[in-house]
């Protein structure tokens, strides 16, 4: 049995313009200390998946419909106050910008030990003798001096960092990483991505990284999940996904890579933008962006077809995974 | 030594604002009326007046006057009351310990309803209590404090008969010489309730919506959901997290909201006959008692110039990201 285990995931917001669905029964499952990716373009709903897990999506979204088994329970089904001991304890959530994340009229010390003693019960001394060792594990210098320090003291790499050390408290299960580098420094993404990487291996901890990079995706994933406009359209291995793509979207993000380019030369990029929630078009949501687009893509929703293992949402999938495709 | 280049600052700044305050105070007082006319009776003759004035120094060119009496001032003399006799700041002294009982009053009921109240329209926009609370803060704040007042003391005093409609009462407590209070004996906390009602329901409305609209921005911040992430318990997040970050411009406006009421005790003083600083001031502009006129601007200026230095003060004891005092890093 996977650790988590996403079926039909539906998330609606209502609005005064009808009711916007931003996820259309998403599936996905993460085992036992395996790392997936979820990846898509701003507006594909990768956020709005990750914070669905902890049910936390911002009010008046709401979930409509499916289930997300999580070590053998369904978080859609719990009470509230069950809820609040799966998060921060079982599933740990990392934020995409440090700067935000941490609360700024709080010492890290204060809102370390706070996130221990919510979940155990244990006394001050034992809670920051832990946060001590987290801090160390993150490679933070002279860690006791940093549990006295306010965020707006750390530089942004040194906050994702304690973010980390907080998210390891508790020996999570399952860690929600949603864009945990996109706010930093270039220089400072690859060290944090890395340590990372580590931590999650060392710990056996599993992983949801969610970010639009590919190249970080098939550096730390085993498995790739692609949104777009809300639905899964590509899913299988990562190494598999990266090296031959099939779904057209997948394609255009790849070729959008700058590595893959000749210096010099103008990055590629996929024509058009994701649709917002209130105009995602008919059939196949890709169709008007598609380079292969044809007449059936815009009748009807195409279904996750499934090349052992590695399933694609394009009526084309065959061909275009045999390389047939013009 | 942080805080004492900023204390400094704040002095200089301080004298400045003063001497701002003193020039306007002073140089209104040619408009205020003739204050011959209430000193002296109707029988003296217009020589006789005129002879006086010349003593008074009336009759100096304004500068000359002015120039006098900044002298005096800065050797913290104000002038001599036309009506009491007595020197100014002695009779402001005298009426000042009231004026503070109510202000405190105020300040209490405001913080003990505001904050609780404020706080729950952020969390439960959509309950009754809230809908009823911003619904009740909009009449508030349009109906001005004379009418409330007169409306709690014919209900209270009049027609229940539950609570005294004027003055301080004779129990005061003495805890320092020359300084009284009404919050030791239960019948000077009676004759404290309905003034300080009246006082606080005008900055009531502004309070709550002021900590209802900063709590409910606090609520979208990324680190109120990160705090939610984390599994802590809805008091901790709402109360230290959210409540901590919401005080901030809160304490910003309420310093210089103290000193605005300590202006609005005016009308509430003269409707509860009050014996305070704001009675005294409507008293004092009625018998063109110009220096204790010009005193009481001066030392409500100075009111304010205090209470927002020490507002910035208490700011970056709740604020970690403005250090006036030395930061252990």
């Amino acid at each position: 049995m996977p650790l988590l285990d996403v079926r039909d995931l539906r998330v609606e917001f209502p609005t005064r313009q009808g009711v916007l669905t931003a996820l259309h029964d998403v599936d996905f499952t993460v085992d036992r200390g395996e790392r997936l990716g979820i990846v898509g373009e701003s507006g594909a709903g990768k956020s709005v998946a990750a914070f669905a897990i902890l049910n936390l999506i911002g009010r008046p979204g709401r979930i409509a419909g499916g289930s997300i088994l999580f070590e053998g329970q369904d978080l859609t089904r719990l009470s509230t106050h069950q809820m609040r001991r799966v998060r921060g304890d079982r599933i740990s959530m990392i934020f995409q910008d440090p700067m935000m994340t941490l609360n700024p009229v709080l010492t890290i010390g204060t809102q370390m030990v706070e996130t221990l003693k919510a979940h155990r019960r244990i006394g001050d001394a034992e809670a920051r003798r832990i946060a001590i060792t987290r801090l160390g594990e993150v490679k933070i210098p002279s860690p006791e001096k940093r549990l006295e320090s306010y965020p707006h003291e750390l530089s942004g790499g040194m906050r994702q960092r304690v973010v980390i050390a907080i998210a390891l408290l508790t020996e999570p299960a399952l860690i929600i990483a949603d864009e945990p580098t996109t706010a930093l420094d270039v220089t400072i993404q690859a060290e944090i991505m890395s340590l990372m990487l580590d931590l999650c291996k060392t710990h056996g901890v599993g992983l949801i990284l969610i970010t639009h990079d590919l190249a970080v995706v098939s550096q730390v994933t085993q498995r790739v999940v692609v949104l777009y406009a809300g639905r899964v359209v590509e899913t299988g291995e990562t190494a598999r996904v990266v090296q031959d793509p099939v779904h057209p979207y997948t394609r255009g993000l790849l070729a959008a890579l700058p590595g893959e380019g000749t210096p010099g030369a103008r990055l590629n990029q996929i024509r058009g933008s994701m649709p917002p929630l209130t105009a995602v078009p008919e059939g196949c949501p890709f169709n008007p962006r598609c380079d292969f687009v044809e007449d059936r893509c815009r009748d009807a929703l195409p279904a996750l077809e499934d090349l052992d293992g590695h399933r694609v949402r394009c009526v084309r999938a065959r061909d275009l995974a045999s390389g047939v495709a013009a | 030594m942080a805080i004492v280049a900023f204390l400094i600052k704040r002095l200089l700044q301080a004298v400045l604002v003063m001497f701002v305050i003193s020039l306007i105070g002073f140089s209104i007082q040619d408009n205020l009326g003739d204050p011959l006319r209430e000193l002296v009776g109707q029988a003296v003759s217009e020589a006789e007046r005129e002879a006086l004035r010349d003593r008074m120094g009336l009759n100096d060119p304004f500068l000359e006057q002015y120039w006098r009496f900044l002298g005096n001032a800065v050797q913290g003399d104000l002038g001599v009351s036309y009506h009491f006799k007595r020197p100014a700041l002695d009779v402001i002294a005298d009426k000042f310990p009231a004026t503070v009982d109510l202000v405190i009053g105020a300040a209490i009921i405001i913080v003990l309803v505001s904050v609780p109240l404020g706080c729950w329209c952020a969390i439960q926009p959509r309950s009754w209590l809230s809908q009823a609370a911003m619904g009740a803060s909009i009449v508030g704040i349009s109906i001005p404090v004379f009418l409330t007042a007169i409306f709690l003391i014919y209900l209270f005093s009049v027609n229940l008969g539950w609570l005294p409609s004027f003055g301080r009462g004779e129990s005061l407590v003495e805890i320092v010489p020359g300084w009284k209070t009404g919050f030791l004996t239960g019948e000077g906390i009676s004759h404290l309730v309905l003034p300080s009602i009246a006082l606080s329901s005008i900055f009531l409305p502004l309070f709550i919506r002021l900590i209802r609209s900063e709590m409910m921005e606090v609520l979208e911040q990324d680190y109120i959901r990160y705090a939610w992430a984390k599994g802590l318990a809805p008091r901790r997040v709402w109360f230290l997290h959210a409540f901590k970050n919401t005080l901030l411009p809160v304490i910003t406006v309420g310093g210089v909201q103290i000193g605005l009421m300590l202006a609005y005790t005016i009308l509430t003083e003269t409707v509860f006959q009050w014996p305070g600083l704001g009675f005294m001031f409507i008293e004092a502009v009625t018998r063109v008692d110009t220096p204790l006129i010009i005193a009481y601007i001066i030392v409500v200026g100075l009111i304010f110039v205090v209470t927002n230095t020490v507002v910035d003060l208490i700011y970056t004891l709740v604020n970690p990201t403005v250090r006036l005092v030395g930061a252990p890093s």
